[in-house]
């Protein structure tokens, strides 16, 4: 099917089999890639979601505490949801150094063996 | 409120400074229709409409994305939703921003190397192509019209605040004026036009939210809690004002409103089809990365600013005007820059008249933006792959996309009419709730759970929709609340305006239940090929 194909490329590429792609995703160094993407951002996922709705349900049932002024008119509840923002941008930039270091290169190697032109 | 006495104050508001406000909204469209012109010639074939030729650079595409995400609803939606219920209007900053990690982490590189141009390019990829394309196209195309129900609604508010139209004809003028140009810039600029469009109408917002907030800091000579304090006492609602519960701590109910929201948002992003497709306008999933790293840094600074905008608006104007002047707060921003500049003095009524300009054109942009996502879906999913069955040329599909942008054009200007009284960030949360529950799943579902199936595709595409959607139609939003669609009718019997907290989970349950349920065995090697392409980036260039 004509719309199955690939992403129009500017320069040609090799284009894998199907089975190359079953037995690159069975190999050691893909299994590698896979589990460094996933052991990285799945738990960091669910601990973001987490701590975001920890604020949501501290925002709804704990107001006393969410109120509690820390200076001036500075509550627990304003640093609470600028903490969100701060810890936004760090995982952010986390994600990405991980990314960097461990999974581009191992995405890069397997990606120039199948095309070919290694 | 009657449209008698929003008007009264409308036309003391803005005056006889609407020459200048036309003038200025003017200069922004000639110069975008310039760019959409110049962007039209350089258009040539279907990469260069759906992904404006895959050559922007990470910055170009950071800025894009956040002119694309800042809508009339983070502009003067949150403002209003500050300036009026003080800290609980600052939810919706916070969940806009957080909801930029799971995109991030999960959805924008492997959508980047394994899609084309369309959501619906990851979801049909190892699934039977003609059900989940028309699936992907129907969601794709009802979250849009969500989306743009709530600008067409912004841009309504604006123009009886500035222009003092007050006839429904004047108004229904005004959308279509809008709706007109947003057809002329996605059907002759495609991607290309309408990518420089965002980042023109990116680097205007950034910039006129930079000077409001430099210039409302300034007369609290930079102390925020002196800022804060004075919000709290003139809001009447002492420290209040700063504490989560003044719109949703009522009772058990608004409470559970209050998590349905923060989840929607949260999870709404990463599902939302004018977002997705501009992880395709870049060359490979690094710069997809780092467009998001972009974006996440430029909103992430303007959201800060809403505390602002929002407070200040609280701090300099009486809850009595703003309301008087929109009851869900929607005008908030631009009265701000009126008062800060002077009520009666010509910076006054320059800086409102900046403001409201840039409002346009943000609301333009993102019009733009949404009609783009709906009408390269509808092309590129149902067109050419349900209808012509794989077989139309590029040339077709791109005909076909401009054919579609001015038949949405039209239903949203038709719908644009509906919705101006509710706040305009309570209406893009629907969109967000609609994408989480009937988008999210299938997208997660699709790149990471081997056994997946066309039937779980299916179920969580359909059930989120119906679901969300259904609760919409039986919310206060639509029936049974002065600020509704419908104030006169009451056919209402959910009780939250936000359906995320019910159809999110639905959506992630009907996609896992259709695929426990199905016969048919999932396609392994289309897995093989979707999951090796969508890590390593093979044969995506």
């Amino acid at each position: 099917m004509a719309t199955d194909a690939p992403p129009p490329s500017k320069e040609e590429h090799r284009l894998p089999s199907a089975e190359e792609f079953s037995e690159v995703q069975n190999s050691a160094d893909f299994g590698e890639l896979r589990r460094s993407f996933r052991s990285f951002a799945f738990p960091l996922t669910i601990a973001f979601v987490l701590w975001y709705l920890l604020y949501v349900l501290l925002s709804n049932y704990a107001g006393g505490f969410m109120g509690t002024r820390l200076f001036g008119n500075i509550n627990v509840a304003l640093v609470f949801g600028l903490a969100q923002f701060v810890t936004t941008f760090l995982i952010a930039w986390w994600y990405s150094r991980h990314a960097a270091a461990q999974l581009d290169p191992k995405a890069e190697a397997i990606k120039s063996r199948m095309e070919g032109d290694a | 409120m009657s449209t008698a006495q929003h008007t009264v104050l409308a036309v003391n508001e803005a005056g006889e400074h609407r020459p200048l406000i036309i003038t200025l909204f003017a200069l922004f469209v000639l110069a975008t229709l310039g760019i959409t012109i110049w962007a039209g010639r350089q258009t040539k074939d279907a990469a260069d409409f759906y992904a404006g030729g895959r050559q922007f650079s990470a910055l170009q595409n950071g800025l894009a994305v956040s002119g694309d995400y800042m809508s009339a609803a983070s502009f003067l939606g949150i403002a209003g939703a500050i300036a009026i219920f003080g800290y609980d209007g600052f939810l919706y900053s916070i969940g806009f921003l957080v909801a930029w990690l799971v995109a991030l982490l999960l959805v924008a590189e492997p959508l980047r190397n394994s899609g084309r141009y369309t959501m619906g390019d990851v979801l049909a990829y190892r699934m039977r192509q003609r059900p989940v394309r028309t699936a992907a196209g129907t969601s794709t195309i009802v979250v849009s019209i969500f989306y743009l129900l709530a600008q067409m609604a912004g841009a309504g508010v604006l123009v009886s605040l500035l222009l003092g139209i007050t006839s429904d004809a004047g108004k229904v003028l005004i959308v279509a004026l809008v709706g007109v140009l947003m057809i002329v810039y996605v059907s002759i600029g495609g991607m290309k036009g309408t990518t420089w469009v965002q980042m023109v109408k990116a680097v205007l917002l950034i910039g006129g939210t930079i000077l409001i907030t430099f210039l409302v800091l300034l007369k609290f000579n930079f102390n925020v809690s002196d800022l804060l304090g004075q919000a709290a006492e003139n809001s009447g609602k002492g420290a209040a004002f700063l504490e989560p519960g003044l719109q949703y701590g009522a009772t058990g109910t608004t409470k559970l409103d209050f998590i349905s929201l923060g989840i929607a948002l949260v999870l709404g992003t990463a599902g939302l089809p004018h977002i997705l497709i501009r992880f395709y306008t870049v060359p490979n999933a690094k710069a997809a990365r780092k467009s998001v790293n972009w974006a996440i840094g430029i909103i992430g600074a303007f959201y800060l600013m809403t505390i602002a905008l929002g407070f200040g608006a609280a701090a300099l104007i009486s809850q009595d005007e703003i309301k008087a002047s929109n009851p869900s707060g929607n005008t908030a921003a631009p009265l701000l820059a009126l008062h800060i500049g002077g009520v009666d003095s010509a910076w006054g009524a320059i800086l409102l008249a900046t403001i409201s300009a840039v409002a346009f054109a943000t609301i333009l942009a993102v019009v733009a933006g949404l009609t783009l996502a709906s009408s390269s879906s509808f092309a590129h999913d149902i067109y050419a792959n349900v209808i012509r069955k794989g077989q139309a040329t590029g040339r077709e599909e791109v005909r076909a996309a401009r054919w579609a942008t001015v038949f949405i054009g039209v239903v949203s200007i038709g719908l644009g009419t509906l919705a101006r009284d509710l706040n305009v960030a309570g209406l893009v949360a629907l969109a967000f709730a609609v994408a989480a529950s009937a988008n999210l799943p299938t997208i997660l579902y699709s790149l990471f759970w081997k056994r997946f199936t066309t039937q779980g595709a299916l179920w969580s595409i359909y059930g989120g929709l119906v679901v969300a959607v259904g609760l919409v139609l039986f919310s206060p939003v639509v029936s049974g609340d002065p600020t509704a669609m419908f104030p006169d009718a009451d056919f209402a019997w959910f009780p939250l305006k936000n359906p995320g907290l019910i159809s999110i989970p639905f959506g992630f349950l009907m996609g896992w239940l259709g695929t426990l349920l199905s016969k048919e065995e999932p396609d392994a090697a289309k897995y093989a090929e979707l999951e090796v392409r969508s890590l390593t980036g093979t044969g995506a260039h």
